[in-house]
């Protein structure tokens, strides 16, 4: 007789115009770790805010069976009382707050006009010790790395007296190494008799981490795979989120003349933005072709985005030093418009934050970083602008109903051919693409794979950051390797493979710590 | 029609809704006092300075919900530079005019540089404006009281265009500039429709097109009879079509009216794409100052005289009226016609309850829950939107 924990009977749930639950079943056996994988918009999270209390009873039809009883929550109060605690995507962290306060935050020790600091700041400790961070409770959440954020969060939801803990893309901001370490610390809870849901798009760490994967697509639970019987491959849950076989990850590119070096950056030194004595780039050397895939890999805050940035007409950092080259010649970018006439464009990693407007529609977006190829002499030609949208949403295949709709109410995917749009009108000759795919489905990365391969067959260049190695080994003619702010290494297609990568890395932070010993030295 | 088309149309005219509604009792209330030619001239010539303002408010407003606390007090400053050198010093408008928008501009300048380029909170900069620009005001005006204007001056804001038809009993040219306008706007709109229609654009019905173009002349030719029966067209609303026309158009249909909305609605996004952010806040403030100082000359004209409490809470009708208008509160998103439309809606409340002889106290109150109702209402649809 299996000892199921939780039990999701039958669940369906519309909002206004879309049924996205559709008789869902589910059930989660005690002290396992289950993944959820699904396209985005296929209901995962949706599942995990009705099992969570944030969709109340009576929203949503069928039945929530928790430890042999039917639950009915009418709030998150109610399920984290019997222990079912759920940590989002975005971190729900005040930063300007210590790790102590913030994990108590809304449960403050004490009482409710004395609160209790010691008890407080005590059992915080006790908690962070048992996900494995040395820092103390004092520390404010700003100053340690989103990494470790991720374990205060979880450490948050032990103090809560976690039974079943659910985690909605628990890695998707953070780099192997610190994804690791949280899985790892997943399996140790799972030890101990946690239950964990865990929600993600990442499927080398399903396959990992997993013992029973439950797939999920357009709102209906389509198969539960389990580790000790199935095969649980890749390739096998892909096929089971899109319904089909994908053979190939990455579009194939072929015919494309790799020409003469379009942009190349020498001695490039850039230092934080706010703590301006901290070097983030240092000593950085490249270069890109036409008609060449780049990659950057590195672990998250080895300075990439930094270094992008910072080349993109100094939109980050201070004390900037180097040289850069387009076309060979030597060029000064003061600002943003000054690189987007140079020819040189940046596309944000963080869509959302930094890239689209979101409460406005597709035609805006699309324009917004080259107004003057709708105007005259500063005045707009509306007609005009429609007419380079809609061409825009059929060359990227961009899913919408009108390119009057707002890019908020698009998918992850979906904006972000919204935002290369944007990015392809500012007609570049060299794109800085920084994490292209994060966060969208594997049908949209695909796409998005094949307009990268579209640009560079045309004689453009791209520089493409990515976090995820499969990625940059699947797509780039070169890669650079970035650690601690360094170009730690260069590696051809041909010799790139994610060991020699990891290398690299591991190298740099080696011979990091000996400088840093030699500085103290001095 | 079906439900969803109407719950769009309530939605989208809400506050036209709610000025028709409100004339109509206001009417119905004053025995029909309200709409006397007399009294509509009143409304233009009353509200003319909340109209200049809330226009150049909405620029502020569009950055990012950003409001300029200190233009009531630069109206005061500018009125009494105006007024000390055409009473004091007898000087002629047409060197005080150039004076006073310069020393509107220069303060706009001044403020605009510390928000946009040094980055103080524009609550801050506007807030010490408002305490220092008053200050100044008193001093230059040692708490006097500087009156009459020139003639020549006032008539170039409190007179009316001459009737060159010379009407019997009503002002010929007034109506026949409003039937003008109304067939100039039909013209225009059907136009436009065609150039659509011709290059293969969806246009929208034609009936719906038509009900709102009929819609809006009959207002117009409404409008023009009342002021026809009065005195005719005054100057000031000349003023006023100008300015409004102007900033209508900047707003929707230049690059540097796009820069406005772009970083209201994600200021790093809008960075990253190549505007230049710090000049588009430098541009709100700027012109800020020059259109308070129009309002100051419009305000000292209508006063026939510089007087050291003119423009007190001047900022707080233009910052409501922007937001009754639809404005966001966070930036992004308000029209210039929607300005005008909320400019109205609490001048007609003012008036009305004026007319009925409503304590000045309670038109206070009744005032603050208009606008609390008018955000509300602007953020629960939002929400129900989503």
């Amino acid at each position: 007789m299996e000892d199921i924990i939780l039990e999701m009977k039958n669940i369906t749930k519309t909002f206004p115009g879309v049924k996205a639950l559709d008789d869902v079943n589910i059930k989660v056996r005690r002290g396992e770790i289950h993944a959820l994988v699904g396209e985005n918009g296929a209901g995962k999270s949706t599942l995990m805010n009705v099992l969570s209390g944030i969709y109340p009873f009576g929203s949503y039809t069928g039945d929530i069976i928790y430890n042999g009883e039917t639950c009915k929550f009418s709030n998150i109060k109610d399920s984290e009382a019997k222990g079912i605690v759920i940590i989002h995507q975005e971190l729900a962290l005040v930063p300007e707050m210590t790790i102590g306060e913030n994990m108590y935050l809304g449960v403050e020790r004490g009482k409710p006009y004395a609160i209790d600091w010691n008890e407080t700041y005590g059992e915080a400790d006790k908690y962070l010790k048992k996900v494995g961070l040395s820092e103390s409770s004092h520390v404010q959440i700003k100053d340690i790395g989103v990494g470790k954020q991720q374990l205060v969060e979880i450490a948050k939801a032990l103090a809560k007296d976690a039974k079943l803990l659910i985690l909605d893309e628990p890695t998707s901001s953070l780099n192997e190494e610190d994804s690791r370490a949280l899985l790892d610390l997943l399996k140790v809870l799972q030890s101990q008799g946690m239950t964990s849901i865990i929600i993600s798009h990442k499927l080398n760490e399903i396959s990992y981490v997993a013992d029973q994967i439950t797939i999920v697509r357009d709102g209906q639970t389509i198969e539960t795979l389990d580790k000790a019987v199935d095969n649980i491959s890749e390739e096998r849950i892909i096929k089971g989120m899109v319904g089909r076989e994908i053979t190939d990850r990455f579009p194939k590119r072929s015919g494309v003349k790799i020409g003469d070096v379009s942009l190349e950056v020498k001695d490039w030194t850039v230092y934080h933005q706010t703590y301006s004595d901290r070097k983030v780039v240092d000593h950085a050397n490249l270069y890109v072709r036409k008609g060449e895939v780049v990659g950057i890999s590195g672990l998250m805050g080895a300075g990439r985005t930094e270094l992008a940035m910072s080349v993109f007409g100094k939109s980050y950092g201070k004390h900037i030093s180097g040289e850069l080259f387009i076309d060979g010649k030597k060029v000064n970018l003061h600002n943003e418009q000054d690189a987007i006439d140079h020819k040189l464009m940046y596309v944000t990693e963080d869509r959302k934050g930094d890239g689209l407007i979101l409460e406005n529609p597709i035609r805006v977006n699309t324009t917004l970083a080259n107004m003057k190829g709708i105007s005259n002499h500063g005045v707009l030609d509306l007609d005009k602008e429609k007419q380079v949208s809609e061409e825009y949403v059929e060359k990227l295949n961009t899913k919408t109903p009108t390119i009057e709709q707002n890019v908020g109410n698009l998918s992850g995917g979906n904006q972000q051919k919204v935002l290369l749009a944007k990015s392809m009108f500012a007609d570049p000759e060299i794109l800085i693409l920084d994490e292209p795919t994060r966060g969208i489905d594997v049908g949209a990365k695909y796409e998005i794979y094949t307009i990268i391969n579209d640009l560079v067959s045309e004689g453009k260049s791209v520089i493409m950051i990515s976090s995820e190695m499969p990625e940059v080994l699947g797509m780039s003619d070169r890669i650079y390797v970035m650690s601690e702010g360094r170009i730690a290494g260069e590696l051809s297609r041909e010799e790139a493979t994610s060991e020699k990568i990891m290398e690299y890395i591991l190298k740099e932070v080696k011979h990091d710590d000996k400088t840093l010993n030699e500085v103290k030295d001095d | 029609m079906n439900r969803s088309t109407v719950m769009g149309f309530v939605k989208k005219y809400t506050m036209v809704l709610a000025l028709i509604v409100l004339v109509i009792f206001f009417t119905v209330r004053t025995d029909g006092s309200m709409l006397l030619p007399q009294n509509i001239n009143n409304l233009i010539a009353q509200n003319a300075y909340v109209y200049i303002l809330a226009t150049g408010m909405l620029l502020c407003i569009l950055t990012g919900g950003n409001i300029d606390l200190s233009v009531g007090s630069l109206v005061c400053l500018v009125g009494s530079i105006g007024g000390t050198m055409m009473v004091t010093k007898h000087m002629g408008a047409a060197a005080a005019i150039p004076v006073m928008l310069l020393a509107g501009i220069l303060v706009g300048v001044w403020q605009g540089f510390w928000i946009a380029y040094r980055r103080i909170p524009p609550f801050i900069v506007t807030l010490a404006g408002m305490l220092a620009f008053r200050g100044i005001s008193n001093v230059v005006l040692d708490g006097l009281t500087l009156a009459p204007m020139p003639d020549n001056y006032l008539n170039l804001f409190n007179g009316y265009i001459v009737d060159f038809m010379k009407g019997d009993k009503i002002n010929m040219s007034c109506m026949v500039i409003g039937v003008v306008a109304v067939v100039a706007m039909f013209l225009v709109s059907l136009n436009s429709r065609r150039s659509k229609a011709k290059k293969g654009y969806s246009t929208g019905s034609l009936a719906g097109q038509l009900v709102k173009l009929i819609v809006i002349g009959a207002a117009i030719i409404f409008f023009a009879w009342k002021l026809a029966n009065y005195k005719g067209i005054p100057y000031i609303l000349v003023w006023l079509a100008v300015i409004i026309a102007v900033y209508a158009y900047i707003t929707s249909r230049t690059t540097v009216g796009r820069h406005f909305y772009a970083i209201g609605g994600n200021e790093k996004a809008a960075k990253l794409s190549g505007i230049n952010t710090n000049r588009v806040y430098f541009l709100a403030y700027a012109n800020m100052g020059f259109l308070a100082a129009v309002a100051a000359m419009v305000t000292i004209a209508r006063l026939n005289s510089a007087n050291p409490t003119a423009g007190t809470n001047y900022e707080m009708d233009a910052i409501g009226s922007c937001f009754v208008g639809g404005a966001s509160a966070y930036g992004g998103s308000g029209t210039v016609p929607g300005v005008v439309i909320g400019a109205t809606l609490m001048g007609v409340i003012n008036l009305g309850m004026s007319i009925m002889g409503v304590d000045a106290n309670w038109q206070k109150v009744v005032k603050g829950l208009v606008l609390l109702a008018a955000v509300i209402f602007d953020v629960e649809s939002k929400k129900l939107a989503k």
